[in-house]
């Protein structure tokens, strides 16, 4: 399982890349795409939307499912990735980076795991 | 093989006719050129031979309960009697105008104040309406009716259904169109809604709890008189999903059991045919005290006479336009007629020994995990004949397709993993469900010796498993005429 | 009685003792014992296959079946060819369940795929979906699928169906919609109200086409009103008129919707009829109910199944958009084969008809002094006054079997809805004249 060290992580699989200390890219991890199966939409917020922590801001579906993905941070959305409407399996081809949406000007975050933390509640998980 | 099936489409030729209309008898006016079609119509231009044609090769391909036997789990795939088709092609019945005079539809009334009448009393409810289309339909109508009674009582803080965990997904879903917040109920062990959890769900913000009984199990809540007391004592009311009626006609009543609404599906349970997806019909029954806030017009009987009421100032309003799927209701009371109410229990009771006889004899293979007497159905799972070989539930109900068999229903409920929900009903002969049993167990030996050869099956049928993903990911929803 | 079960009383004991149960009562057991019911249902016993076919039958024959039928006001009686009952009659088509298992459904996949397709052509749009309940619940859906976060005031034309109001009220009560009422203004909408009243919180203008009074819209300025806020357009139209009217598509329509009983379903007092809900690409997502899509299988071979699933109850549960799950299948494969049967041809001449004997029949009623309160042109539906006592004047066509035009009520009242198709002759038009003409007289 792919789990690259410069991102964060939260329990609900979902990956945060800060690109500065108030703004981040967040996406699903390689665990989370490998357990939906092949991704076939994503349902994505639209720019200026506020989320807060915890918060639902987009789901996934694949043939038979659809999850949520929830926010590990509050902010605005800055930024969605276009890219995904027309491929969404950019997310199981690669992960980190099929980004689903951009947040700025973060006013909180969730206790985040670090790349070796998200790896050890992996194997508890199994 | 046979040929392919090619779109109507690609068979059309410029000039080709096929139905003829009656002459032009009167003088010709001109429609202004704004309002004016402009766009091509590449409706497809086909004989009338050809058309048959087409359509016959589609039939082809197409399985009702009248081409093999349809154990699908939830959906009552019962025998559709034929007479029931002839009585409502009845002129007197199709060529009426839903707006005529009332005085020249009093058989289209009497048809629809018989069949209330009737389904009153086999759900022990005070009063129906036969307006909503189909289940879900009527689950969302019934959901109004439990919002307009805390409304009359000024009781706004009731938005909250609970659903158990095991419930139809439309559940949910025609709670949440009623604008309702959703609460998960947990099953217990056996597969029973949990008393305990349910007792500390139910609050001042309950407007009440959807339940199939039997559930999608396939099994008898035992508890319902208290779950019922709960949800009541709660200032709650109950609503009963119909989807597995089928399996208590005569033998138990929803109204009994304590429930203030339900909701039947004429296309399951009074053996309305399906017909590929619908029409359906999903009459709302309720007790007496909710029965001013049903749709508008209800049917009732004024002087000796059955008229349409319309002047119901409290009622939700309409939920579909004119009185519901008519033509369905007559097929539905031709069926209550001819069974009456000794063949409507005994149906039950066939129903019930048919499933029972079927998960007797299947559950030495595929898991039980929740056990028996079931009612109507039951549901079996492959999870440890996943693991052992590999073969999952889709496998086992791909491999019953070569067996000329229908699948299952599969991966319903959610609670049980690889689930295989099986309904045999009461019209099935016991060499039908022998044949069956006999199907799926060469299926588990199968899967044992050579499981490659499930994950590829079928291999008899006109197509083999197709590309859903591709489907999913590049939409083609229609044909394009280029 | 007729049971339909094929149980031996002998067969029902090997099965019991099979399966280790000494009777029937045995399998009931999980029942408590107080809520069992202990008497028989009050409902007769079974009767034959004969007898009940009678009880039936009489039923039927206490309706009174119009030859001629003059009104429509939502239901339309039109000609039906032989073979589109004969093809919707077919067994394998009857009695399958919605299409799960694609490998034995591809026939009943495919029909749905070629009703997509003509509802496309028939409407102008990108993508439809397999069928809803009936035209007012398409028209419901539609307009919830235009409502979000920033936009929930749907504004409706006044000059819709009544019954279509009450249940777009109905629907619209549920989901914190608001609606405003385009007043009506000389039989159609008052687009002076419209350009006033819309703004950015307007979800979707909504609009029937030819609309209750039968009444032509001025479609194309709607539309282009409504795309000024960006608010969605929702045209409503019968489907018939469109083989001689604007498509939606041609108008900027964002979703076209409407009744589709007239392709090919008997008046049927009201039902099953066939609710078509079309729209343009972008929002195929926020679609409801079934859709089918092209695909292919191992082999490679085109293949049909459904699609876009994740929308649905079954998956998305209480996040769907709706809770739709049975439809009208059989109605669409109803109108598939009507509109293959009359071919574009045949639904021009069918839709010129309609519009040149109901034309007639106004003229002539305009004669004997009923006279349109209305200016605008009409498709196969107009409002006339009744300088007689209107409630005389039906009676008097139906005492010749003619089912007459709607009696408005409200502002119009005293006022007749007329509707002519291409069943209703020259000679019978003249008739109901003549027998108009002797009421008065």
């Amino acid at each position: 399982m792919n789990i690259p060290n410069d991102y964060f992580y939260s329990k609900s699989h979902e990956w945060i890349k800060f690109l500065d200390d108030t703004t981040a890219l967040i996406g699903i991890t390689d665990f989370a795409q490998s357990e939906l199966g092949d991704i076939v939409f994503v349902n994505l917020p639209e720019v200026e939307d506020t989320i807060e922590v915890e918060d639902s801001f987009a789901d996934v579906e694949s043939v038979k499912a659809v999850s949520d993905i929830y926010s590990p941070v509050a902010g605005t959305v800055s930024k969605i990735n276009e890219e995904l409407f027309d491929s969404p399996e950019l997310i199981n081809e690669s992960p980190y980076d099929a980004w689903l949406i951009e947040v700025s000007d973060i006013t909180e975050k969730d206790d985040l795991l670090t790349a070796e933390e998200y790896e050890a509640f992996l194997s508890e998980e199994a | 093989m046979r040929r392919n099936a090619d779109l109507i489409f690609t068979m059309s030729k410029p000039g080709r006719r096929c139905a003829d209309l009656p002459p032009m008898d009167v003088p010709e006016t001109t429609l202004s050129d704004r309002f004016q079609r402009k766009e091509a119509l590449p409706l497809p231009e086909i004989a009338e031979v050809d058309l048959l044609r087409h359509y016959m090769e589609l039939s082809r391909r197409a399985n009702g309960v009248d081409n093999l036997f349809y154990p699908l789990g939830s959906c009552t795939m019962k025998y559709n009697p034929r007479i029931n088709e002839d009585l409502a092609a009845l002129p007197g019945f199709t060529d009426i105008h839903p707006l005529q005079p009332e005085h020249t539809v009093k058989g289209a009334l009497e048809v629809l104040h018989l069949l209330e009448t009737y389904l009153c009393e086999v759900t022990g409810m005070d009063k129906i309406t036969l307006q909503p289309a189909a289940g879900a339909h009527g689950e969302w109508t019934g959901l109004n009716l439990i919002k307009a009674y805390h409304a009359h009582n000024q009781d706004f803080a009731r938005t909250k259904i609970l659903v158990p965990d095991s419930a139809h997904g439309t559940n949910p879903a025609s709670a949440a169109m009623a604008g309702f917040d959703i609460v998960s109920v947990p099953s217990n062990p056996d597969g029973s809604v949990d008393t305990n959890a349910l007792r500390e769900l139910a609050d001042e913000q309950t407007a009440g709890l959807m339940l199939t009984n039997p559930n999608t199990l396939g099994l008898f809540e035992k508890n319902i008189v208290e779950l019922a007391e709960i949800v009541h004592e709660a200032g709650g009311l109950l609503y009963y999903d119909g989807a597995n009626f089928n399996a208590i006609m005569g033998l138990v009543r929803p109204g009994d059991m304590g429930f203030d609404i339900i909701h039947l599906n004429l296309h399951k349970t009074f053996s309305t045919p399906h017909g590929g997806g619908g029409p359906g019909s999903g009459p709302v029954g309720c007790k007496e005290f909710l029965a001013a806030f049903l749709p508008a017009p209800v049917v009732t009987e004024k002087d000796g006479d059955i008229v349409f009421d319309d002047d119901r100032p409290e009622s939700i309003g309409k939920v579909k336009a004119f009185y519901g799927n008519f033509l369905v209701c007559v097929k539905a009371l031709s069926y209550i007629l001819n069974l009456g109410g000794d063949g409507l229990k005994n149906a039950s009771e066939m129903a019930v020994l048919n499933a029972n006889y079927m998960m007797e004899k299947l559950k030495s293979m595929y898991t039980l995990p929740y056990a028996g007497p079931c009612m109507h159905e039951f549901v079996l799972s492959a999870e440890q004949l996943k693991k052992e070989t590999t073969v999952s539930a889709l496998d086992v109900a791909k491999g019953l397709l070569d067996y000329g068999i229908h699948p299952p229903t599969i991966y319903f409920p959610l609670i049980v993993h690889e689930a295989l929900m099986i309904e045999p009903t009461e019209t099935e002969s016991k060499e039908t469900l022998d044949e069956a049993i006999a199907a799926l167990s060469e299926i588990y030996q199968t899967a044992k010796e050579n499981p490659a050869f499930l994950h590829e099956a079928p291999i008899s049928t006109v197509i083999r498993r197709v590309d859903e993903v591709g489907a999913a990911r590049n939409p083609v929803l229609k044909y394009d005429h280029r | 009685m007729a049971r339909y079960v094929p149980h031996t009383e002998d067969e029902v004991k090997t099965m019991l003792e099979e399966i280790g149960y000494s009777d029937l009562e045995e399998l009931f057991r999980p029942i408590p014992q107080q809520v069992r019911l202990k008497t028989s249902l009050r409902i007769p016993n079974g009767l034959s296959e004969w007898e009940a076919a009678n009880a039936v039958k009489e039923m039927a024959a206490k309706n009174t079946v119009f030859p001629v039928v003059l009104r429509g006001a939502g239901a339309y009686k039109h000609f039906i060819p032989s073979v589109v009952k004969h093809i919707a009659s077919r067994e394998e088509f009857l009695t399958a369940y919605t299409p799960y298992q694609p490998e034995i459904s591809q026939g009943i996949l495919q029909s749905i795929f070629e009703y997509q397709t003509m509802i496309c052509d028939l409407t102008g749009m990108d993508t439809s979906n397999a069928s809803v309940y009936d035209g007012a619940t398409a028209a419901a859906e539609a307009m919830k699928m235009c409502v979000d976060k920033k936009r929930h005031i749907a504004m409706i034309a006044e000059t819709i169906h009544p019954q279509m109001k009450k249940v777009l009220e109905t629907y619209a009560r549920c989901a914190d919609i608001k609606i405003l009422y385009i007043p009506e203004k000389d039989g159609v909408i008052d687009l002076a109200f419209l350009e006033s009243n819309i703004t950015k919180e307007t979800a979707c203008v909504f609009v029937q086409q030819p609309n209750f009074y039968g009444q032509l819209e001025d479609t194309a300025k709607i539309g282009e009103i409504a795309h000024s806020t960006d608010a969605k357009y929702i045209l409503s139209c019968n489907p018939i008129s469109l083989a001689l009217l604007n498509s939606p598509g041609e108008v900027g329509a964002d979703i076209a919707v409407g009744e589709g009983q007239p392709l090919g379903m008997p008046l049927s007092f009201g039902g099953p009829y066939l609710g078509f809900l079309a729209c343009k690409k972008a929002l195929v997502r926020k679609m409801p109910g079934r859709i089918v899509g092209q695909t292919t299988d191992l082999d490679g071979k085109p293949s049909y199944v459904l699609t876009l699933q994740a929308r649905e109850q079954h998956i998305r549960r209480e996040k769907a958009g709706s809770s739709i799950c049975s439809n009208q299948a059989l109605c669409a494969l109803t109108a598939s084969a009507y509109l293959a049967a009359m071919g574009p041809i045949g639904l021009t001449e069918t839709a010129k008809l309609c519009f040149q004997k109901a034309h007639y029949f106004a003229a002539e009623l305009t004669k004997i002094g009923f006279v349109s309160p209305f200016k605008g042109e009409f498709f196969h539906e107009f409002v006339t006054s009744c300088p007689s006592d209107s409630g005389k004047v039906l009676k008097a066509l139906e005492e010749a079997g003619i089912l007459g035009g709607l009696p408005l009520s409200n502002d119009l009242a005293g006022h007749i809805l007329w509707c002519v198709t291409e069943v209703v002759t020259k000679e019978q038009m003249d008739q109901a004249i003549r027998i108009i003409k002797g009421v008065m007289a």
